[in-house]
């Protein structure tokens, strides 16, 4: 796996590409996040966030850096920001009428909070899973190549590459390929989740951004949900909202803690959960609200 | 805090529990004698229609003696051309309307004006709608009587129920959707056209036909636009448009099923009443059997769609 890492998937040739996806198909090999920063290389970062709705100023200058290769989860108490933060990133709080994002937000290098930014060439790049598992009323094989399609792939073979690596990508592989023009609503609420991972994967996104991912599946289909992150975060960030603190400590290598609207703390994961520096902090670990 | 017990007040259980069963007998009964009605009127009319209906020649021969003998051949015809041509042009139109006031039209005035005028328009009575299109189409543009004044009259009152139907059709298509195509860099448009419309489709199909069934059966509107009568003669094999004989010249007078009705209904004399009822049954399974097509066509679309 880690001579693959060297090539990222985007050059990497086609057969190459389904090795490595496959490769870390295979669950039981994953090594779970140290809970230590292991990369140097920032994808995404943004500087003096700022996001209001309507008059409402519902984050403050937020700066925080995503690296390659690293899952960030941002924890803190609902409608601490959190969530808002996460949708600035790709730009989704533009589609909220009356949403205001203020700051830099910079995909690498280039701040792309701009009236000028492309926004669908860069929504390609910076990929979302949403909290309910979202797939469209199409089957399991459609729902991959919709976007590809749209973004100009019609080559068969390709889509049917594409249909097969993402979806061994997302661990959901062996479970579906019998029934790939069923409708995506014969699955699982679980298998729905890894569905809609494997549809972002079939972009190959630099970065992605998961919004409370498992906040409507059952345990079992959590800890596959966390597997399947640890596996794909190689080439890429992975930001992830959550509301379990365990699964925070779990999967990823460094926290940043919201509250109130406030970025108040970032740093490696153990360093958060361990050697917690802000007393608000603290007090939510420890429980003291929610 | 010691626990307190609720007491139950077994006379007042009683009472509530009466006043239930009230409320199921009156409430069945109302809807009992809702029923009823529509049986009795709808056997009432197949009882005095049905033997004009089946007598021969009545579906294949146009009527003659200024109605009052022959068949309805023209007049079914005429209806069912005036309601093609209606749809052709108020869905595209209401499509567009729909799509714009859920998906683009910014929260605002220009969004109230246009609810509004909808709301105004679909609560204009029929007639009014009939004697607009008289004064505009078939004065103002000389379309005189014909079947595209009368079409395009039905588009009026035919628009606003679309609209409404196609709104709410693409209301209940969840956020999420709208987001995860959004999400993966395809444009509101992309998203409206392979995704929300699809999924709207069954209901929008539904409700399509529904109208349909109200367009079928209207009378008020073309009274004055479409005209009281059938060219005598119509060759449906024609082709030259221009042709008054020509039946699918848009721009010859028409006669609707409903507008014969009325008037024949007229003529007083007993044939006639015959026709007029044989008519009527006409019209009534038409409009029947495009609910049950609706039905039937959503739940086949949905499960297609679905493939579940």
């Amino acid at each position: 796996m880690s001579e693959m890492k060297a090539t990222p998937a985007a050059e990497a040739a086609p057969s190459e590409t389904q090795n490595f996806l496959s490769s870390v198909g295979e669950s039981e090999k994953r090594v779970r996040a140290s809970g230590k920063a292991v990369s140097d290389e920032v994808v995404l970062s943004t500087k003096d966030v700022n996001v209001y709705y309507g008059d409402h100023h519902a984050l403050h200058d937020t700066s925080l850096d995503f690296h390659k290769g690293e899952i960030t989860a941002l924890i803190g108490p609902s409608g601490c920001g959190k969530s808002t933060f996460l949708r600035s990133l790709n730009l989704m709080n533009r589609e909220i009428r009356g949403c205001r994002v203020e700051g830099e937000i910079n995909y690498r290098g280039r701040n792309v909070n701009t009236k000028t930014e492309n926004t669908y060439e860069l929504r390609r790049s910076i990929g979302m899973v949403f909290q309910q598992p979202n797939p469209f009323r199409k089957s399991i094989r459609d729902n991959i190549t919709f976007a590809p399609k749209r973004h100009g792939i019609i080559d068969r073979d390709e889509l049917d590459r594409m249909v097969e690596e993402s979806l061994r990508g997302a661990a959901l592989w062996d479970e579906v390929k019998d029934k790939l023009d069923k409708s995506a609503y014969a699955l699982s609420g679980g298998q729905q989740q890894r569905l809609c991972i494997a549809r972002t994967l079939a972009l190959n996104p630099d970065v992605i951004l998961f919004d409370e991912p498992c906040s409507a599946l059952d345990p079992i289909s959590t800890l596959a949900i966390e597997d399947l992150m640890s596996s794909i975060v190689a080439d890429r960030a992975i930001v992830i909202v959550t509301h379990n603190m365990e699964q925070a400590s779990r999967v990823s290598n460094r926290t940043a803690f919201f509250y109130m609207g406030d970025m108040v703390e970032y740093d490696e994961t153990d360093e958060i959960f361990q050697r917690p520096k802000d007393k608000r902090l603290n007090d939510y670990l420890t429980g003291m609200f929610s | 805090m010691a626990s307190t017990r609720i007491h139950i007040d077994e006379a007042r259980l009683g009472r509530v529990q009466k006043q239930d069963r009230i409320a199921t007998g009156v409430l069945t009964a109302i809807a009992a004698i809702v029923m009823l009605i529509v049986i009795a009127m709808v056997a009432y009319i197949l009882f005095e229609g049905v033997s004009t209906l089946f007598q021969p020649g009545f579906l294949t021969q146009p009527s003659r003696a200024n109605g009052t003998q022959g068949g309805v051949l023209y007049q079914l015809f005429d209806s069912f051309y005036l309601l093609l041509i209606t749809l052709a042009i108020s869905v595209p139109i209401s499509l567009g309307g729909a799509v714009f006031l859920v998906e683009y039209a910014p929260n605002g005035p220009i969004r109230d004006i246009a609810s509004t005028a909808i709301e105004t328009l679909s609560s204009l009575p029929s007639i009014v709608v009939g004697m607009f299109g008289f004064l505009v189409f078939s004065v103002q543009l000389g379309w005189k009587y014909s079947i595209i004044s009368g079409a395009v009259a039905l588009t009026m009152f035919n628009i606003p129920i679309l609209v409404r139907v196609i709104q709410q059709a693409l209301e209940d298509v969840p956020q999420a959707q709208r987001d995860a195509c959004l999400a993966m860099g395809l444009t509101r448009w992309e998203a409206t056209l392979h995704i929300l419309i699809p999924e709207a489709m069954p209901a929008i199909v539904t409700g399509i036909v529904l109208s349909a069934g109200r367009v079928f059966g209207e009378a008020a509107a073309l009274l004055f636009t479409s005209g009281m009568s059938s060219p005598v003669r119509l060759n449906f094999l024609s082709f030259n448009l221009s042709s008054p004989t020509c039946a699918w010249n848009v721009f010859r007078p028409g006669e609707s099923l409903a507008v014969h009705i009325y008037k024949i209904y007229g003529e007083g004399s007993p044939e006639a009443q015959q026709i007029v009822w044989g008519t009527a049954a006409l019209l009534m399974i038409c409009v029947l059997l495009f609910n049950v097509v609706a039905r039937i066509v959503g739940k086949q679309l949905a499960r297609r769609m679905t493939a579940e």
